[in-house]
């Protein structure tokens, strides 16, 4: 399997303090492959510099054959590339369609209005309120609007930042059944979870992220059953 | 009655001309949370860009057909600047504390006053400003209330800009992206919005207004001066914040209450205190208070910063 994105020594600093300490990981097309580790260890701060939004220190990031480290994210987007930030991050005062039309804004093809409707359906929730402001929509609903919103810009990498993050058990498995749907559709996912459990499952591969550094790596399956994961992260002896 | 009347038309002209000013800072700040004091001065320029545009190129005509293109003159004059001043001394401070993009538009204010008073052929004194047909010229009566040819052009125009934009916020692609950037400049990013670009917008829009605006106080007052964006920036900056600053509507509501409220000051307010002498200390108490009793303004709504 081809790899989609490229991830290659990246070493990622906020001033003096290192978050991300030279970590390399692939992601293969169709896959769905997930970063998992506690708090601070860099889960975030990896999706953001992959985006654009922070500029590492060294390393590389290559999405498609292309190097994209220190292009700015405006144009990674346009490149194919969609990251559904941490808390969601929906523009509270905007509705719910004028949310989803900002996530097809780099585009310039005539298909915004097909896929949003497409967004309707996979979240008929959205279509039922399209005019009502994001904000006073539930956290579960909010992060529906961030994943149709993300999918509006027909990436051919979604990346989402702790989905299941403060959500029910029952609206946690709509959304990682509706990752499952998206890969099913051909959308390559990397996806950060503090929900260990949930996102190996569903994982074709996964990679344990320690302060800094990548830990532990293998198939969904394998982490799922081995012992350090868990130990650590489900919380079993 | 008709005194009031007539008041409420002298606050309603001078209130656009602070809500059209006004506009700029309050556009700028919700989308860079920065307070562009230089702002007055693209005002000033705007005036001085219609004049050059009118000596240059119609000098002697007084025709209604060149008030489009000395509109223009100053529009294109106003944006320019106002472009240049954010990609020269902002933008390289995107990042840097909010004292030093402050202290820097205080700096490009004295700058741009200087600039015009030395480089503008005879700008060392008040220049008169072109007097033009139907829009300048004798004023007329409307029951008992006098009405000024030129305050029709400073609400008219407030009028048409603020369909314009309400139209251009609400309704386009980059006015969605302005929306998003004010509320989100991060995730607007990862939507594919190039954020230098929306914020550059967003000055050219205040500055374009402002020109407008600089074109409607040379024909009200027939003469325009180095200085003349100083007062008159400062009292939209307080239009601005009285509206409640980040919130356009705000912009233009804080605009006609200050201008309504000066001159209701002027008029009716009793002994020492009344009369036109008063009247800055009447609009900047109106501030105070606001200030006092609800801060985020009339119309905002909120005043929390961003995390």
């Amino acid at each position: 399997m081809s790899a989609i994105l490229e991830v290659n020594d990246l070493r990622v600093a906020y001033g003096k303090i290192e978050a991300v300490k030279e970590i390399s990981f692939s992601v293969g097309q169709g896959e769905v492959v997930c970063l998992i580790g506690t708090n601070g260890a860099g889960k975030t701060t990896t999706l953001r510099t992959i985006s654009g939004l922070i500029r590492p220190v060294s390393g590389q990031v290559i999405f498609q054959g292309q190097r994209i480290d220190g292009v700015p994210a405006h144009e990674i987007v346009t490149m194919g590339l969609a990251h559904s930030p941490e808390g969601r991050r929906i523009f509270p005062r905007l509705t719910v369609e004028e949310n989803l039309l900002l996530g097809a804004f780099s585009r310039t093809d005539n298909g915004v209005k097909d896929d949003l409707q497409g967004a309707y359906e996979l979240f008929p929730i959205l279509g039922e309120r399209s005019r009502q402001p994001a904000g006073t929509f539930s956290g579960g609903e909010q992060q529906m609007l961030a994943m149709g919103r993300a999918m509006m810009s027909r990436p051919k990498l979604l990346m989402l930042d702790e989905p299941s993050m403060g959500l029910s058990p029952l609206m946690m498995q709509k959304i990682m059944s509706t990752v499952k749907t998206l890969q099913a559709q051909g959308t390559t996912i990397l996806l950060v979870e503090q929900n260990a459990r949930a996102a190996l499952k569903l994982a074709d591969k996964g990679y344990v992220l320690e302060v800094g550094h990548i830990v532990l790596e293998g198939t969904g399956h394998d982490l799922l059953h081995s012992d350090a994961v868990r130990k650590a992260y489900l919380g079993e002896d | 009655m008709d005194l009031f009347l007539q008041q409420l038309l002298n606050g309603l002209t001078l209130g656009s001309l602070y809500a059209l000013i006004a506009v700029g800072y309050t556009v700028v700040y919700g989308i860079v949370q920065l307070i562009n004091f230089a702002h007055g001065e693209v005002f000033m320029i705007g005036a001085f860009g219609a004049l050059a545009t009118w000596t240059v190129l119609f000098k002697g005509q007084t025709g209604l057909w060149v008030l489009p293109f000395m509109v223009l003159g100053a529009v294109l004059v106003s944006v320019l600047v106002a472009v240049v001043m954010e990609r020269v001394a902002y933008r390289p401070l995107r990042h840097a504390p909010r004292l030093a993009p402050l202290i820097t538009a205080i700096g490009i204010s004295v700058f741009l006053q200087e600039a015009v008073r030395l480089w503008y052929p005879g700008a060392k004194s008040a220049l008169p400003f072109p007097q033009i047909d139907l829009v300048t010229g004798a004023a007329f009566q409307v029951g008992g209330i006098t009405v000024r040819r030129s305050a029709l052009f400073v609400i008219g125009s407030l009028v048409v800009c603020a369909v314009v934009l309400w139209f251009f916020i609400n309704r386009t692609k980059m006015g969605r992206g302005m929306l998003a950037v004010s509320q989100d400049p991060d995730t607007a990013r990862l939507m594919g919005i190039n954020v230098d670009r929306i914020i550059m917008v967003a000055f050219a829009i205040g500055a374009a207004l402002a020109g407008i605006a600089g074109v409607a106080q040379g024909l009200q007052n027939s003469n325009i001066d180095f200085y003349m964006g100083f007062l008159a920036g400062l009292k939209a900056f307080t239009a601005a914040v009285l509206g409640g600053i980040g919130n356009i509507y705000g912009a233009v509501v804080g605009g006609l209450v200050l201008g309504i409220v000066e001159a209701m000051a002027v008029q009716f307010i009793p002994g020492t205190f009344g009369g036109s002498p008063w009247k800055d200390v009447w609009a900047f108490a109106l501030l105070i208070i606001v200030l006092v009793f609800r801060p985020q303004g009339i119309m905002g709504a909120r005043v929390v910063d961003r995390a």
